[in-house]
């Protein structure tokens, strides 16, 4: 029992032959990992490893969530926050099929965290014992790769394996379903000094040849675009990226996990762009004749009709994962690789140019559909409104995670990021309920940075337990509600595309200020325009968690839009 | 555009639990059509070889490459469409017949260079080995006989090596 006695159980530093538990297998791997926060709910099949738990509370913090999905999306906030892998358990059945979400969320948008669930005793697998689910069968689709663990002996090397892959290459989920049995027994086998999967091999630097051929066909181009994504963030390639902007004078646009990656308020960037992008970052896209493509996957919300993207563009294409590179777009210049280690051979090639005709050009797209303008609204706040102030009073240093539907497009559009880990949001499966617990994760994963959740009433109250967990952990988020009392994204899309036929739209809200009283937190709603600057002025200097429930406009739609199935050239803008 | 063909991919996988419903479920989820998947030892302890047939364009499937490769427990993938390469496939075929059908079956199972490996008062069962193109036309040509069930391996292929100038010998 080295824990108890204090003695370094580090998984590197474990002494060989040292017999550990599986549960504290688990822990030292951790550890060795650099995790110092987890997030889940104990259960019978986990409880041995809870006890391992109990050891380890001076090293790992636990933070008890009040339902399973809260623990994955926290830990996916985490992730993101940190550039660690996150870590999320709970116990077997109930426990382990309510982080389904959160595997499928991490997935598509490429977030390493490591979901450690119990399973039911070796013995009894396969007999339909008490709380048994084939979990590993459910998550196969789901996640980067999947262990159930039959034998302790080889604990050791799955979880370093397990961190290895959910942090390296493409980052990922990766579950790892342990029986009850196992996190009892004790093994004396340790992590191998080195993950050796034969089938796992994550490139490096692009291949040289390509990335001459790339900076030809930049340097050649007379109107490039760099569409920035979310593997910028992940490679740590924003230095890279301003290189290469500024030394071709070549404008960025972003998707929406790129957004941050390139200072929002540099005059090359044009902002994000897709479904619910700038108009003039999309109208960039019909005449650039070079688009490229740095760690995105060409996501259908960001290119729309792809007959209309960059039609007869050249396209670079740099990323990760082979099998993201011609999935969407005819490639011209395909390259696999580390984004940062392959900007870094393209650099010294990229010819400084003067690209003045192209900028002036995106510029007077820019002064002519300026899409981030607020209309007059005597009567109501607007949700945009709401964004802005959050940004002017945190001097744009908060970090805000969003939720989904409205909310998120009016958090990324009204919001100027400055650098990449500032805005979070669940992109590719869209799962609402995501902004409350990834907002704790990123939290502790910093407690010093702001932390502001921008959510919908509907997103919130689909986890809206975690107030609990706020309080009882004293977790300093800022839950900003902008209240339409609306599904609102739902209401916007019945208006435009069912002749306003609405069906299952409106909310009937419980008093959000009260129900986050009655949770011990500090709760305020309002109406009024200048309470609302206030409430958001005290939540930022108040020290402790604060939910402000804003009622916004009720009717109030997300601009620009383009209708799916449509190009840029029938963008929706607001008409008023 | 390319047309739909048949493509077969060899893999070399980990011979680990569970290999399989990863592969079964990453065709289903993408959308891809196996048309036959067989998997077997391999030569080295701990790797299995699995042969499938995937049924797609040129582009689906080098996607469906791609994606096969980025499962963990996938160590390579082939696609020996058009490359030099052997590929069988074993059936059997149980067909009704009289005993004054025996004989005309026998014949043309000979013809296709077949084995009667069982006979009973009123079936014989068929076993042919061969291209999947020669399995098929077998099956074409003995249309007249009531055919009560049949059962096919699937195709397994292997890469030929290059054959030397001289000494080359080709082999069916
Ligand atoms: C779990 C889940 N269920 C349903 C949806 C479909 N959906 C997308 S946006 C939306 C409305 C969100 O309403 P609210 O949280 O109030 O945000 P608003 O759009 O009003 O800002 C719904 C229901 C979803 N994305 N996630
Ligand atoms: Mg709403």
């Amino acid at each position: 029992m080295s824990a108890i006695n204090g003695q370094s159980t580090n998984g590197s530093t474990a002494a060989p032959g040292t017999p550990r538990t599986g549960g504290e297998v688990v822990c030292d791997a951790m550890l060795a990992a650099g995790v110092d926060v987890i997030f889940g709910m104990p259960g019978g099949a986990s409880l041995p490893f809870y006890d391992s738990l109990y050891h380890y509370q001076d090293r790992i913090r636990h933070v008890l969530i009040r339902h399973e999905q809260a623990a994955g999306f926290a830990a996916n906030g985490y992730a993101r926050a940190t550039g660690k892998v996150g870590v999320a358990t709970s116990t077997s059945g109930p426990g382990a099929t309510n982080m389904v979400t959160c595997m499928a969320n991490d997935i598509m948008d490429s977030v390493g965290v490591v979901y450690i669930t119990g399973q039911v005793a070796r013995p009894a697998i396969g007999s339909d014992a008490f709380q048994e689910a084939d979990v590993t069968g459910i998550s196969i689709p789901i996640t980067k790769h999947s262990y159930l663990v039959m034998d302790v002996d080889d604990l050791p090397r799955v979880m370093s394996e397990a961190f290895h892959l959910a942090s390296t290459g493409r980052p990922g989920p990766v579950h790892v379903d342990i029986p009850k049995d196992v996190f009892l027994e004790t093994t004396t086998e340790t992590a191998p000094d080195q993950v050796n999967l034969r089938g796992y091999r994550p490139s490096k630097v692009g291949n040289a040849r390509m990335v001459r051929k790339a900076a030809e066909v930049i340097n050649a181009a007379e109107r490039p675009i760099i569409m920035a994504g979310h593997g910028i963030d992940i490679s740590g390639a924003a230095d890279e990226l301003m290189q290469l902007a500024t030394r071709g004078s070549i404008p960025v646009v972003s998707t929406l996990h790129g957004v941050g990656t390139f200072p929002e308020t540099h005059p090359l960037s044009f902002g994000m762009l897709g479904m619910h992008g700038l108009a003039y970052a999309n109208f960039s896209m019909r005449q650039t004749d070079c688009i490229i493509g740095l760690g995105t996957r060409f996501d259908d919300r960001a290119v729309g009709k792809e007959d209309e993207f960059g039609p007869g563009a050249k396209v670079v294409h740099i990323d990760i994962d082979p099998a993201e590179i011609g999935k969407v777009l005819e490639t011209d210049v395909p390259i696999v690789g580390d984004l940062k280690l392959t900007l870094q051979k393209l650099l010294p090639l990229i010819e400084s140019r003067d690209r003045t005709p192209w900028l002036d050009q995106m510029n007077g797209w820019r002064r002519d559909h300026p899409s981030l303008k607020i209309p007059d609204s005597p009567d109501s706040v607007l949700p945009q409104e709401v964004v802005r102030a959050i940004y002017d009073i945190s001097g744009g240093e908060a970090r805000v995670i969003a939720d989904v539907g409205q909310n998120q497009m009016w958090a990324s559009q009204h919001f100027w990021y400055e650098r990449p880990r500032m805005f979070f949001s669940a992109g590719g499966l869209g799962p609402m309920g995501y902004a409350l617990p990834a907002a704790m994760g990123v939290k502790l994963a910093d407690e010093k940075q702001d932390v502001w959740c921008v959510t919908g009433d509907g997103g919130l109250l689909i986890n809206i337990q975690e107030f609990n967990t706020l309080a009882a952990e004293g977790i300093n988020v800022k839950v900003a509600v902008l209240n339409n009392a609306h599904l609102g994204m739902i209401r916007q899309w019945q208006e435009f595309f069912y002749e306003g036929r609405y069906m299952g739209a409106f909310l009937d809200n419980p008093d959000f200020a009260k129900v986050a009283q009655a949770f011990g937190l500090h709760g305020v709603g309002t109406s009024s325009r200048d309470e609302m600057h206030e409430a958001i002025a005290m939540a930022h200097e108040y020290d402790g968690p604060v939910v402000l429930d804003l009622h916004v406009d009720r009717v109030e739609n997300v601009y620009p839009m383009i209708v799916p199935g449509t190009g840029v050239n029938s963008v929706i803008e607001d008409p008023r | 555009m390319n047309g739909t063909e048949t493509h077969t991919l060899v893999a070399t996988v980990a011979d680990h639990p569970g290999v399989l419903t990863r592969v079964a479920s990453l065709f289903r989820r993408r959308g891809f059509n196996i048309a036959s998947l067989a998997v077997g030892h391999s030569e080295e302890p701990g790797y299995s070889r699995m042969t499938i047939a995937v049924e797609g364009s040129a582009e689906e499937v080098k996607q469906c490459e791609k994606q096969l490769y980025k499962l963990v427990e996938v160590v390579s993938v082939r696609n020996l469409t058009g490359a030099p390469a052997v590929t069988r496939e074993l059936a059997m075929i149980k067909v009704r017949v009289t005993s004054n059908e025996r004989p005309g079956l026998a014949e043309i199972t000979d013809i296709f260079r077949g084995e009667i490996v069982d006979v009973s008062k009123t079936s014989m069962i068929v076993q042919m080995t061969g291209a999947q193109s020669k399995i098929d036309r077998f099956l074409d040509v003995i249309t007249e006989y009531p055919i009560e069930e049949i059962s096919r391996t699937g195709v397994i292929a292997i890469a030929r090596d290059d054959v030397g100038p001289r000494n080359g010998r080709a082999r069916g």
